[in-house]
């Protein structure tokens, strides 16, 4: 915990449908992320951990309670004010590596830049150096359905560190994967964590990967269990 | 960014052939349904008022006998004669013409060759008053006219049939009871509207045929021509007293002759193409309708499957609004395309249609700006609507869209 707070958590609820079908997948969840944090969100099917990172991450909103993203309060923030930090501070992964189908690895890794208003030449440098860092330079030129699902994944990271984002949100990166890509990612991404200093908050059903962060976040019911060191 | 976001959408487009072909597609079918359809009907519809046109919209017949059958009842009715015509020719106001028309079968013949057809004997403004064009050669002198020489115009089929390649001016044609010298073919008209050709036929001067046919200086039938602003119906009911007191036909009794007007002929089958311009009308919107539902069901489809494309957007980074833009930009892309594809097929099944029918060819660029704009509108809102629905989910409902 040795950098500034990121992401503060108060209260935050986020309840789904009305009276007797009212589902209260977060149910008052507190938490504290700092920079450099290397977290696993754990938990059973319906415990909240995913609710909560869609939320961190803007792609949902809390029903009620405060999200303060560095300084800003979140809650009172437009849908566009919202796009915006996305766009500027958050990196996603996804558990179906969400890659745009026919489109080149390298042209799906540009996406980002390209609503940052980068230029072509300088976004297909960018986007060709993160491949390169994920170690998929040579797959630059191939569309997802022509690459293995670790592969996938890896443009899926590439695509998610190409603005150099304060916070990466990734939500079972290694659920679609077999043993040996599962390790594979998540080596990359405590390197990641350990190289660039980028903060990274991962949702997992499992242990074995959440050997790899330093501390675990054990959600039930929508609530924070407890906080354990990794 | 608007041309990043042009680039991306036509790349966006590339990258999906089939959809892209097909959205495409139905565009293109919804505008060359309209134009085709519309162009084949006002085609239709100009040929048949070529047809009146040709006729001569303010012509009266006017025959020996009652118009209650041939021959006024038993007894054969009292020809004309040219006091009468020039009676007509004097006195009655708003006449443009007043011509003698004696008409009979006849064959005939050239070198070898010999074809079943019937001569027209009439005066000088005959061509005018039916409307004939000379296309090549001349028309009658006058001399030849008051002299009754012997020669002919020749109708062009009889020109084509009797002659084939042949030149035939000055030739010497036989008929039956004459031979004339052929002075000029006319322009042809082709078919009536009633399927008779017209052009199957050859004048000669009324003198002529007085002379070598008829054997006497009766005058069988006479045409007249209104003039262009003239009541047809006034002009027959003058003729009609007129005659009625030059035949000495006492009061009350029946006349033996009658005037029939082709306006009443000609006002029938107005009243036809102006129904058949309706059902056009009503043709086209239906194709617009239905070109505009295929339009939109598609592109609704198509947009609807990118939900989750959209969501992926919004999660790296998109405003709404640039999802919005983008999609903006490839449905005008599709629908302007798809447009011009179905113009240039509906001018070719128009082309088409009017070679294979004999009908002329019509392009109306009312039409065919309407056909394009409203495909093309119905494109683009039916683009943009699932497209801004979709952008103004919650990413992560757009994200789990399947």
């Amino acid at each position: 915990m040795s950098g500034e707070l990121v992401v503060a958590l108060r209260g935050v609820t986020r309840h789904y449908g009305q009276g007797e079908a009212l589902v209260r997948a977060l149910d008052g969840v507190d938490l504290d992320v700092f920079e450099g944090d290397f977290l696993a969100l754990m938990g059973p099917s319906g415990s909240g951990k995913s609710t909560c990172l869609n939320v961190i991450g803007c792609l949902d909103e809390p029903s009620t309670g405060s999200y303060r993203f560095r300084d800003v309060e979140v809650t009172e923030l437009s849908t566009n004010q919202r796009a915006l930090l996305r766009r500027h501070y958050l990196g996603f992964v996804f558990q179906g590596y969400n890659l745009l189908p026919r489109t080149t690895a390298v042209e799906n890794v540009e996406l980002p830049l390209i609503y940052r208003g980068v230029g072509a030449a300088e976004r297909r440098k960018k986007a060709l150096q993160a491949l390169d860092d994920v170690g998929l330079a040579h797959r630059a030129d191939h569309a997802p359905n022509e690459l293995s699902g670790g592969q996938q994944q890896r443009v899926a990271i590439a695509r998610a560190l190409v603005t150099d984002p304060s916070l990466l949100l990734a939500d079972e990166p290694t659920g679609n994967l077999d043993s040996k890509m599962s390790h594979e990612v998540m080596k990359l991404l405590a390197r990641l964590n350990k190289e660039r200093g980028i903060t990274i908050l991962m949702v997992t059903h499992e242990p074995e990967m959440a050997e790899y962060c330093d501390e675990t976040i054990h959600f039930l019911d929508g609530r924070v269990l407890e906080r354990g060191g990794g | 960014m608007l041309w990043t976001t042009f680039v991306l959408a036509v790349r966006q487009l590339a990258r999906n052939k089939t959809r892209t072909g097909l959205t495409a597609l139905g565009v293109m079918i919804g505008v060359a349904a309209v134009i085709a359809m519309v162009g084949i009907g006002r085609g239709a519809t100009r040929a048949v008022n070529e047809d009146l046109e040709s006729i001569g919209q303010n012509l009266l017949f006017v025959v020996p006998g009652n118009a209650r059958g041939p021959g006024g009842r038993g007894g054969v009715a009292k020809p004309f004669t040219d006091q009468d015509l020039a009676a007509i020719r004097e006195q009655i106001a708003d006449v443009d013409a007043a011509v003698p028309v004696a008409t009979m079968s006849t064959v005939a013949a050239w070198g070898e060759e010999t074809l079943r057809t019937s001569v027209t004997g009439s005066s000088a403004e005959y061509l005018r008053a039916m409307r004939w064009e000379v296309a090549r050669g001349r028309d009658f002198d006058e001399a030849e006219h008051t002299a009754g020489s012997e020669v002919c115009l020749l109708g062009d089929t009889v020109a084509t049939e009797l002659f084939g390649g042949a030149d035939p001016l000055d030739a010497t044609l036989r008929a039956d009871q004459f031979t004339c010298r052929v002075v000029g073919v006319l322009a042809p008209k082709g078919q009536s509207s009633f399927g008779q050709d017209q052009d199957d036929f050859l004048l000669i001067p009324i003198r002529t045929f007085q002379r070598r046919i008829q054997g006497d200086r009766d005058i069988a039938t006479i045409f007249v021509s209104a003039t262009e602003d003239a009541d047809s119906q006034v002009v027959k009911e003058r003729l009609e007293a007129l005659l009625t007191e030059r035949r000495h036909i006492r009061e009350g009794a029946e006349p033996d002759f009658s005037v029939r007007d082709m306006a009443e002929v000609v006002a029938m089958l107005d009243g036809v193409s102006r129904v058949l311009t309706g059902f056009l009308a009503a043709i086209a919107a239906v194709s617009l309708l239905v070109g505009g539902i295929g339009i939109m069901n598609i592109m609704m489809v198509s947009v609807t499957e990118r939900t989750r494309e959209i969501g992926i957007r919004l999660a790296v980074g998109a405003l709404a609004r640039d999802v919005l833009l983008q999609f903006l930009v490839e449905a005008m892309v599709l629908s302007g395309l798809g447009g011009l594809a179905g113009i240039a097929l509906g001018l070719l099944i128009s082309w088409g249609a009017s070679a294979a029918l004999d009908i002329p060819l019509v392009v109306d660029p009312l039409i065919i700006a309407l056909a394009f704009g409203v495909s093309a509108a119905i494109g683009v809102v039916f683009g943009f609507f699932p497209a801004r629905r979709a952008a103004n989910l919650r990413p992560i409902d757009a994200l789990r869209h399947e």
